[in-house]
């Protein structure tokens, strides 16, 4: 009798799981939907692994509190003395990615003033305008490297000569490394703006000259469309 | 009786049903921390303390990436400068400053060791960790390689 409880309970749980599932799917899979059929079978006999989006993965949240970042543990009373982030970026110019911070606007118009030295709040940095242009052989536009913004935040040993040989031209850079993390990608993609499709023209600013037309392949060349 | 058990028994098994379906979407969601925070869990979980976070989005509002990354000599690398307690305490690292002059003090343990328990010393949302396969390998990367 007892034994008999546990296992009708148990079958009512799943099937209520699997309703669950069911009508998540359906949900997730958006209202397109139009042939209304029972959902328990459309649980059973649809693959699960149609669901909308199979790779997308979208943060429900931006700027999350300590408390409810996934990585902060709430059974540590400090965690809730943590600051939030958005509590900080009010008033700091906007963006869509990242931190959603535009660090550099912050800094050129003088809403944070970041200490260049670690005790002295008055010393100034060392910055160099110098921009460095590196023509990408894709139709991408050419990449534009401003020294400028990057000295606001960095010294030159922090890039010279570990990340770069400090000759224009003198690195070899393609984007495969800049998004394993290596040259660019030491600190895009970790701490100053991500790499993704909303940052690409923030480096690839330079437009390509108007005649200019994407180079064809070897393939393309030896069997020419007819 | 008889009745109130079998209702009982159908309420118990919703709830378990509706925890079940509830548990199976909340296994696949990745946590979301603010962007650029470092967990630090090369030593901490082993001497039973939490894992160290630490904040860039807080710290690059106070200081330039120049203060900590030539100057006290951070390392560009998670994990790789293996800090310990034994050198905050001289000085060095995060000691630089969390010395109750520049800001806290150390004994302030559970602000900096304020992370879940087993969790791997990690960059969080980095490129490369969102990448849903691994990234491309260009075609002459065997020639770039070779020479
Ligand atoms: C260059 C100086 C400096 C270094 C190095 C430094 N910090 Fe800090 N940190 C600060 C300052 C300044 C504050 C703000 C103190 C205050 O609120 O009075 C702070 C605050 C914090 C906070 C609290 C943030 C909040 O929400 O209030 C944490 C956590 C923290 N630091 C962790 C670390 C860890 C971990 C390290 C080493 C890996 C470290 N810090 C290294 C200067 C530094
Ligand atoms: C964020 C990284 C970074 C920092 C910081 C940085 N540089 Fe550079 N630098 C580069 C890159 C990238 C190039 C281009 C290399 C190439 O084209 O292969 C470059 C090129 C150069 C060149 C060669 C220019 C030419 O025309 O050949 C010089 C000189 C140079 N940097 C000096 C400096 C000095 C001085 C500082 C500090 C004030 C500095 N850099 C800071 C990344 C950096
Ligand atoms: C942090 C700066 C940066 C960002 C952001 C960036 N790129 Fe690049 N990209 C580069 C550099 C540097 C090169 C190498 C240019 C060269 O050949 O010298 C490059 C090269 C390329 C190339 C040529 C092929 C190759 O691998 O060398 C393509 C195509 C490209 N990028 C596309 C993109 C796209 C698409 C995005 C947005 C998702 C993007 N890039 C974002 C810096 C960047
Ligand atoms: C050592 C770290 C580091 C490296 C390496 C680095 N950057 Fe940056 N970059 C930064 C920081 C910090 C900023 C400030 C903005 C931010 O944090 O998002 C910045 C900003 C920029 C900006 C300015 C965006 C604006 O809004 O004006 C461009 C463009 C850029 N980087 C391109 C590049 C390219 C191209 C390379 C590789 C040739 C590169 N960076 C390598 C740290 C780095
Ligand atoms: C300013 C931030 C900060 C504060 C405050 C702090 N720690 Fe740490 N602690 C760290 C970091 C960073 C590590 C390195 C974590 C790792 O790699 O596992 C560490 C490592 C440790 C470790 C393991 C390595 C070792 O040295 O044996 C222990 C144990 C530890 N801390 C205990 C404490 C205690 C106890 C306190 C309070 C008295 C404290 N910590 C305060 C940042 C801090
Ligand atoms: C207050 C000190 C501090 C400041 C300021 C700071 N960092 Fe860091 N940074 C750290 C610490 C601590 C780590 C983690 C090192 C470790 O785990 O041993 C780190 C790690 C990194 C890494 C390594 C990522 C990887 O691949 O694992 C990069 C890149 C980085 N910082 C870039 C920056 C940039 C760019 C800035 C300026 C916008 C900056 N940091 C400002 C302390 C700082």
């Amino acid at each position: 009798m007892n034994y008999k409880n546990k296992m009708i309970s148990v079958l009512y749980a799943v099937v209520i799981a699997v309703c669950g599932l069911g009508i998540a799917g359906q949900a997730a899979a958006g209202s397109g939907v139009s042939e209304v059929r029972p959902l328990l079978l459309a649980a059973a006999d649809v693959s699960s692994a149609n669901i909308f989006n199979r790779n997308l993965k979208k943060p429900k949240k931006h700027n999350p509190p300590p408390p409810e970042d996934g990585i902060h543990d709430t059974s540590n009373e400090a965690t809730f003395s943590l600051q939030a982030p958005l509590e900080a970026y009010k008033g700091l110019p906007k963006t869509t990615f990242g931190n959603r911070v535009d660090w550099v606007k912050a800094i050129d118009q003088g809403l944070i003033k970041p200490r260049w030295d670690r005790l002295d709040s008055n010393e100034e940095p060392f910055v160099m305008d110098l921009d460095i242009v590196r023509p990408v052989k894709a139709s991408v536009p050419d990449v534009v490297f401003p020294h400028r913004q990057h000295t606001e935040w960095l010294f030159c040993s922090n890039c010279h000569p570990a990340i770069f040989i400090p000759q224009k031209g003198a690195n070899q850079i393609n984007m495969s490394a800049i998004l394993l993390g290596k040259k660019c990608g030491v600190c895009h993609g970790k701490v100053s703006f991500p790499i993704e499709t909303k940052t690409c023209k923030k480096c690839h600013s330079k437009p390509k000259p108007k005649d200019w037309k994407p180079p064809l392949s070897e393939a393309t060349l030896k069997n020419p469309w007819k | 009786m008889a009745l109130k058990n079998e209702r009982d028994l159908g309420f118990k098994s919703l709830l378990l049903g509706v925890l079940l379906t509830l548990g199976l979407f909340g296994v696949s969601q990745p946590a979301k921390a603010e962007y650029a925070d470092v967990v630090i869990n090369n030593y901490a979980d082993a001497a039973g303390m939490r894992p160290a976070v630490f904040p860039h989005w807080f710290h690059r509002i106070r200081f330039r990436c120049k203060v900590c990354h030539a100057d006290l000599g951070f390392k560009f690398k998670a994990g790789g400068n293996k800090i310990t307690m034994a050198k905050i305490i001289d000085g060095q690292f995060c000691g630089a400053c969390h010395n109750g002059e520049v800001a806290w003090s150390v004994e302030n343990c559970a602000m900096c060791h304020s992370g879940i328990p087993g969790t791997p010393t990690h960059f969080h949302g980095s490129t490369l960790q969102r990448l849903v396969a691994p990234a491309y390998r260009p075609l002459d990367a065997k020639k770039a390689s070779k020479k």
